[in-house]
């Protein structure tokens, strides 16, 4: 019996210190773990033109707009409290849209602008028909991505 | 009403670690496993292909989420079986709890290997790529890694005992990463969405879609129950045949001696 509560302990015991050296390590490395840097993360952190990361962020309402080229879109990402403006010169993924949340991966050019080499989009874990959808916008109870009509 | 005490609960748990009485009770246990799982999951693809609405935003395309969600789950359950099933095995010594994990692992492997699939098919129309190297999906895979690796390590180990104590301890330090997969969408900054289901605020899904995918976990779990109860029989079986095998020779080399 005490042979058996020893080897109890010792599991318990063992799996806790796992946790803890994991939970450390995890920490120490937070930066590489992360897939994206939100717009404001990108102010504090200063990374300099030409360095590849990814961006992301909700693209902002009224933002997107086709260059007379026909290819490059110009849109802005935003969090809410900073703003990244952003080109991008090649087809975007079906769930692009105002108010969607993305992430970009690119480098940011002298002047600050992100030129995007990829676009993805990001969806959130709301699932709902269609019918549903319309009525929470209707009731004013949408909290959602907002659309574009 | 019989009461329940301490010492009828251990006789209770120690009946039911006997090989012999597992056996009995698995063969009894095992049509009924297949014919819940056979009927959850039949009911569960009919409702989520014909009867689940399409998405407002990602249209038919979201009935992926019918088999990724529950594989998915099945990739996290799976594991958090063996390792419990080893902790049993390493504290208490229960030899079927060693069969228990070690039956469980190709099955956890398969669902992962789904999970994987069925997210890449469903990451490439909604996302616009079948794989990023995110916290999520990475972590996943490295699920799988161990997964293969704990089979490995039991092929490797040539003495059954030794092996079951090593893979175990195996499984316990594969656990870490369990939590690591379920949190990884809200400690770090993710292309793969937050939880849906299992969350503080309750299910972000709407009922008519959560319905459907709630019997396909419900199925996608029973069908397990259905293959660990053939996989442990088998296991038990596999184990006596080598028993009385290894007794015929020692019996036939005692012969010869004699």
């Amino acid at each position: 019996m005490t042979r058996k509560r020893r080897r109890l302990y010792l599991v318990v015991g063992a799996m806790a210190l796992l946790g803890v050296a994991a939970a450390l390590v995890l920490t120490a490395i937070r930066d590489t773990l992360v897939f994206f840097y939100s717009p404001m993360e990108l102010a504090e952190k200063d990374i300099p033109p030409g360095k590849n990361f990814r961006l992301g962020g909700l693209v902002a309402e009224g933002s997107v707009e086709k260059l007379p080229d026909g290819l490059t879109t110009r849109f802005v990402i935003t969090d809410l409290s900073a703003e990244v403006p952003v080109l991008y010169r090649d087809l975007l993924p079906d769930l692009f849209r105002e108010g969607q949340g993305v992430v970009a991966e690119g480098a940011l050019n002298p002047e600050g602008v992100f030129m995007a080499r990829q676009v993805l989009a990001k969806h959130d874990e709301n699932y709902m028909p269609p019918e549903v959808a319309e009525a929470l916008k209707k009731s004013g109870q949408w909290q959602g991505a907002a659309e574009t009509e | 009403m019989q009461r329940i005490d301490a010492t009828g609960y251990m006789i209770a748990m120690q009946r039911f670690a006997n090989p012999a009485n597992f056996l009995k009770l698995a063969t009894r246990l095992t049509p009924f496993a297949a014919a819940i799982a056979f009927i959850l999951l039949a009911v569960g693809s009919y409702l989520a292909l014909f009867v689940a609405p399409p998405d407002y935003q990602q249209g038919d395309t979201v009935r992926i989420m019918f088999v990724h969600v529950p594989a998915a789950w099945m990739t996290t359950f799976c594991f958090g079986v063996m390792a419990a099933a080893s902790a049993v095995g390493l504290i208490w010594g229960h030899p079927v709890a060693y069969v228990a994990a070690k039956a469980t692992a190709p099955v956890g492997a398969a669902f992962t290997v789904m999970a994987l699939v069925t997210g890449a098919l469903w990451g490439q129309p909604m996302w616009g790529t079948w794989w990023v190297w995110d916290a999520r999906l990475t972590s996943v895979l490295i699920q799988l890694f161990i997964y293969l690796g704990y089979m490995a390590l039991w092929n490797a180990i040539e003495d059954p005992v030794r092996g079951a104590k090593a893979t175990a301890i195996f499984a316990l330090v594969g656990a870490v990463n369990l939590p690591i997969i379920k949190f990884s969408v809200e400690w770090w900054n993710t292309l793969h969405q937050p939880a849906s289901i299992a969350r503080v605020e309750g299910p972000a899904i709407h009922s008519s879609i959560l319905t459907p995918l709630l019997i396909m976990l419900a199925g996608f779990t029973v069908f397990y129950i259905w293959l660990l109860l053939v996989r442990m029989r088998q296991e038990i079986l596999a184990r006596r045949i080598r028993t009385l095998q290894l007794a015929r020779t020692r019996k036939l080399q005692v012969g010869e001696a004699g």
